[in-house]
């Protein structure tokens, strides 16, 4: 018997996967919706154990004012950690944005301006911080953490661990802007959503998001196809620091006080956000979503905790076993390329 | 006679006191297919990837159509209507299909937006028109998914969708299969039928002289052979000249040194 040479028939060929626009869109944010999840379940059982705290309106209010600091930080953070580098020079830049807002203001200029001192003020810090890492090489975990003890100490050095009042803010448009409330809002949330979708437009739909996943991913090819990688990496860290001056003007508004400390407790909150929302730590892939929500359930933790009628040394404990955790469903929900 | 798209004048690279070209004179014109030999550091990548703009000469000059480039780099290359398919694809892993082949050239609307229904779209052509479609993967596929074959089809994909005058494709048919090979020599026929240039790098020599009409050997860093087909005449007779080049003196040096170690010892 010959045996044949013709390929045998395909009995059908392979069933192609729906490619209906929910099924993507839930395919390109499954971090995002992992970590979405886990804020639900969390927040379930804030709900479940103590729900006189938690079917109320206070204890959201009081995040609502926590929290667009935070996620000024951790969105641009998120860039960062796609590049493939790391920032933890953030809380002092931060700080000393802070702290140009608080001089100008001081000094009697108009807040607005005073506002854009201190953007500028970050942006100029992170272009420091950029090339430190990029143009002279250094490892950017050791640089930034010498860059965030450097400036502190300047801090502290010029203004001998004294404070800044800006009471003068109090009745001021920017004031009523940056620190009222909306409808029992708390108005800043509204600045930080904005943040946030504006983010996400750079990081998803923006040439210089694409450019930041290439170079994050594989900076030697996106080198060859003509991507500037020094560039690139230098801007998301000048990014970083426009989200750190930002928070810092937040920070100060608050409570119309500026601490030479200011920025300093966000340091490793930030960080675990990131991470938590669902951004590996290699580089090339992230989610600005991922992270914000990341920072809710940082943010919930804390007050979630004492609210349910633990002491706070819990807070710790759970902080930790929600990082742990959401680092495991990651990994599990997560495929690594190479 | 055709226009001389772009030409090396005694390009030479060196790392330290290394050198990895010294001094090559070479040139592509419109149209032809060339194909560069040589042995494994020979200089080839070196030279490919200082065309591509990937790295900088030593000393030497890049004359395209004609007119020097002074300050030649990787995004110049590619304006100037070069593009190289490196020998690792130059891809990166986690991003879609789409993402690749737009990489450094997003096609955007406005502010730098990106046109993502657009660039799915010209993807999807561009996969159409080299062959390399698949019912189950589309243009959001993350390019950590495909086969070797399947990247290389992403690749080239990216080369000629702006249209290049010359694609450069080093070692494209290193670890493919039978039929992807085969796709790559349709590749390199269709780009050729379309008046435009090749340069094609391997190893495999039948692969080489069977896809190129001008051939450029390669040894130690210089040009040892430029001569067309008709002159080279069978692939035999490159082989034998690349073995001559690999062992000067034949079996004699093989002797002379066994002899020299025996009185050593």
């Amino acid at each position: 018997m010959s045996a044949s040479l013709e390929p045998i028939a395909r009995a059908a060929d392979a069933p192609r996967s729906p490619d209906g626009a929910l099924r993507r869109y839930l395919a390109a944010n499954r971090a995002a919706v992992g970590t979405f999840a886990v804020f639900v379940v969390m927040i379930g059982i804030f709900m479940i154990a103590s729900p006189r705290v938690f079917l109320n309106w206070p204890i959201y209010n009081s995040v609502l004012v926590t929290l667009p600091v935070a996620l000024c930080l951790v969105v641009p953070l998120v860039f960062v950690v796609t590049v493939g580098e790391i920032d933890l020079s953030f809380p002092a830049t931060m700080g000393f944005s802070a702290w140009i807002f608080a001089l100008v203001v001081h000094a009697g200029y108009d807040p607005f301006l005073a506002i854009l001192a201190a953007l500028l003020t970050g942006m100029a810090l992170g272009v420091g911080v950029g090339a430190l890492v990029v143009i002279a090489n250094l490892s950017s975990l050791i640089a930034t953490l010498g860059m965030n003890f450097m400036l502190r100490g300047f801090i502290m050095i010029v203004t001998q661990g004294k404070s800044i009042a800006l009471l003068e803010l109090q009745d001021t448009t920017a004031g009523s802007l940056l620190s009222g409330e909306w409808g029992g809002v708390p108005v800043q949330i509204f600045w930080a959503l904005g943040f946030v979708a504006f983010a996400a437009l750079l990081f998803n739909r923006h040439r210089f998001g694409a450019r930041v996943h290439a170079v994050g991913d594989n900076p030697d090819s996106a080198g060859q196809m003509g991507i500037n990688v020094a560039r690139v990496r230098i801007a998301t860290y000048v990014f970083m620091g426009l989200g750190a001056a930002l928070a810092g003007v937040f920070s100060t508004m608050v409570n119309y006080t500026w601490w030479p400390t200011t920025g300093d407790g966000y340091l490793l909150p930030a960080i675990a956000s990131v991470f938590v929302g669902g951004t590996p730590t290699w580089g090339g892939t992230g989610t600005i979503v991922g992270g914000a929500i990341g920072a809710l359930i940082v943010s919930f933790i804390q007050s979630g905790v004492v609210a349910a009628g633990l002491s706070g040394f819990y807070v710790q404990f759970f902080n930790g076993l929600i990082i742990i955790l959401s680092l495991l469903g990651h990994r599990w929900n997560q495929k690594r390329y190479r | 006679m055709p226009e001389r798209l772009i030409e090396l004048r005694d390009i030479a690279k060196s790392y330290g006191r290394v050198f990895a070209v010294g001094g090559v004179n070479f040139h592509v014109d419109r149209g032809e297919v060339v194909g560069l030999i040589g042995d494994n550091g020979a200089g080839k990548s070196t030279l490919i990837k200082m065309l591509a703009g990937a790295i900088q000469p030593t000393s030497g000059q890049i004359l395209v159509r004609g007119k020097a480039e002074p300050n030649w780099n990787a995004a110049r290359s590619r304006d100037a209507g070069i593009e190289t398919v490196f020998q690792d694809r130059a891809l990166c892993v986690q991003q879609t299909i789409v993402r690749n082949i737009f990489m450094g050239r997003e096609l955007t609307t406005w502010l730098g937006l990106l046109d993502p229904a657009r660039e799915r779209r010209e993807a999807e052509r561009l996969m159409r028109e080299i062959g390399f479609t698949s019912k189950v993967f589309s243009p959001d596929s993350i390019v950590g998914q495909l086969s070797g074959g399947e990247r290389q089809g992403v690749a080239l994909a990216r080369a000629i969708y702006n249209k290049a005058d010359l694609i450069v494709m080093d070692e494209p048919t290193t670890a493919l299969s039978l039929t992807e090979t085969e796709k790559v020599f349709r590749f390199v026929r269709t780009v050729r039928a379309g008046g435009r240039s090749v340069l094609f790098i391997g190893h495999n020599i039948h692969h080489v002289f069977d896809i190129a009409e001008r051939f450029v050997v390669m040894d130690r860093g210089r040009v040892a052979l430029q001569a067309t087909k008709a002159e080279v005449g069978t692939a035999e007779r490159l082989i034998a000249f690349m073995e001559k080049l690999a062992h000067p003196d034949g079996i004699a040096s093989f002797d002379s040194s066994h002899v020299d170690a025996g009185a050593a010892a």
